[in-house]
């Protein structure tokens, strides 16, 4: 009985922040060209033969960046924007009396957004297939729920970590700049601009054990067909959802302690 | 004795949004912290492009390197003066008080571009002046005056159109209500600047200096630096300037044709 309740107030709230997000189809469409960057690296490579030097075709490179593409697509978090604008206009005090969680408010409201960037993602790669026709490939099964598993753990890691510096709203009034600060690490570190395999080795020989390289190298190496470990990026993954997951649980309720409804 | 009384409203605007700036002095210094540490990596993500190649496009690293810091120097102004403003206007015409502003005897343009300032800017401007600083050494340009009114001048109109880029889409509010968004795409555009445009492949190239012309805004600038570049280059950058401020100017008194306020 429990778990048909949980089951049904995750399925309403999917189903308000679905329609929720679909009102907004061209914020959407723009947040998912706003992505592209990954495109404009890989004209750098390619363009350079610069890939020649770290041992990748230029097919294989261009699924390489197309996956980091994709993988950061379903990545996105901006929890901690969206909490901070609640917490500043005391809209926290109200779903704080609710028996559920705020965050899952969040969490159904990113996995509605991601259904609806699904389309528009898929349209991208589509033109990028047009101008690139000998990078088309068809992963394997296998492959493919894999990396949409590890696609959803990176998710989940980022989710973790955005949502405990959220927290510190309960603190501090701008925690977004704190976000800000951790976006730079996530930004050159994670594989999105150039694949981890081309880092200079003293950067190689600790990167390994963050959970950077995690977040968009492994996924998009695992779905495009290059060499990665699987085992050992799962099994980092779920290691880190464990190490964050406490931790956010432990402030959230310091936080909850330390609320002062403002505005309201 | 209209300039000066311009000079005088832009002083109070100087002095009210440097208060409430200041009133978060450690947010000042977390974006500090933030500024260092994505210069940092984007020298490092330049230093892997080069690690096995001696030339980028036509750059060697150290005159590279010119090119990051305009960019730096320039992304500084953005966030000192274009990003809080003019986001500044979506939530003006969203809750209709454009009204207030457009009511005031004073020029709309320069009212809502000008009103705020965030200091924490100033620093990444600095950090890209001690960057180019140090080029100059590397690079052993001798500063003489030809030299220094070339690059001033090229600056200047990079700031010219970097400045109606982030004006021309924040009009288009007017009719669209939520464009935030399309700022983010400018954004990422934007973002190529850190790179030699000669790095692109040649459709790309073409993109990036009709479209969007980045090519002039931190391309020019550099080969001044360098001593590369030519009389025309530089009399094009200036018409270029010239022509995307006129019709940045035309396109807002266009716009607030349609302007229909709200929710009053």
């Amino acid at each position: 009985m429990i778990s048909n309740l949980i089951n049904r107030k995750i399925f309403t709230l999917l189903k308000v922040q679905y329609s929720n997000m679909l009102e907004y189809r061209v914020e959407i469409a723009l947040w998912a060209i706003s992505g592209i960057i990954p495109f404009f690296m890989l004209n750098i490579w390619t363009n350079n033969n610069l890939n020649e030097s770290i041992n990748i075709s230029d097919v294989m490179l261009s699924r390489y960046f197309l996956c980091a593409f994709f993988v950061r697509q379903f990545s996105v978090v901006w929890v901690v924007f969206s909490f901070e604008e609640d917490s500043l206009m005391g809209k926290v005090s109200p779903y704080l009396i609710q028996p559920l969680n705020p965050f899952f408010r969040y969490f159904a409201q990113h996995l509605a957004e991601q259904i609806t960037r699904f389309p528009f993602a898929l349209m991208i790669a589509f033109f990028f297939f047009i101008f690139n026709p000998e990078s088309i490939w068809i992963p394997n099964l296998v492959i493919l729920f894999l990396s949409i598993v590890s696609t959803f753990l990176s998710f989940l890691i980022q989710f973790l970590i955005q949502s405990i510096v959220a927290c510190l709203c309960f603190w501090t009034e701008k925690a977004s700049s704190i976000e800000r600060l951790l976006f730079i690490p996530t930004l050159f570190l994670s594989g999105l601009l150039a694949p981890v395999v081309s880092f200079p080795t003293y950067v190689k020989s600790w990167i390994y054990l963050t959970p950077f390289p995690y977040l968009i190298d492994f996924p998009a190496n695992l779905l495009s067909g290059n060499e990665t470990n699987i085992s050992r990026g799962l099994s980092m993954q779920i290691l880190w959802i464990f190490l964050l997951f406490p931790l956010f649980k432990k402030i959230w309720s310091e936080g909850t302690k330390k609320y002062t409804a403002m505005g309201s | 004795m209209n300039l000066r009384k311009y000079l005088k409203v832009y002083k109070k605007f100087l002095h009210t949004s440097l208060a409430s700036e200041l009133e978060y002095k450690t947010n000042i210094l977390i974006d500090l912290i933030t500024a260092i540490l994505s210069l940092i990596g984007s020298i490092f993500l330049l230093s892997i492009f080069f690690q096995n190649n001696g030339y980028i496009g036509g750059w060697k690293f150290e005159q590279a390197l010119i090119i990051q810091g305009i960019y730096t120097i320039l992304n500084g102004i953005t966030n000192t003066w274009f990003n809080p403003n003019l986001t500044e206007i979506v939530k003006h015409i969203r809750e209709g008080t454009l009204d207030f502003v457009l009511l005031k005897p004073i020029d709309s343009q320069f009212f809502i571009s000008l009103k705020k300032i965030n200091p924490s800017g100033f620093l990444e401007i600095m950090l890209g002046f001690f960057l180019l600083l140090f080029c100059i050494r590397i690079n052993q340009i001798n500063l003489n005056l030809s030299f220094l009114t070339l690059s001033l001048i090229t600056i200047s109109c990079s700031i010219c159109i970097l400045y109606s880029l982030w004006f021309f889409i924040s009009t288009t509010t007017i009719w669209f209500v939520k464009t935030w968004n399309a700022i983010e795409v400018l954004r990422s555009f934007l973002y190529i600047g850190r790179f030699p445009l000669n790095s692109f492949s040649f459709s790309l190239r073409i993109f990036f200096s009709v479209f969007i012309p980045i090519a002039f805004i931190t391309t020019i600038p550099s080969e001044v630096f360098l001593g590369l570049s030519q009389l025309w280059k530089i009399l094009l950058e200036v018409i270029v300037a010239t022509i995307f401020l006129i019709t940045s100017r035309r396109f807002w008194l266009f716009a607030l044709r349609f302007y229909s306020s709200a929710s009053s």
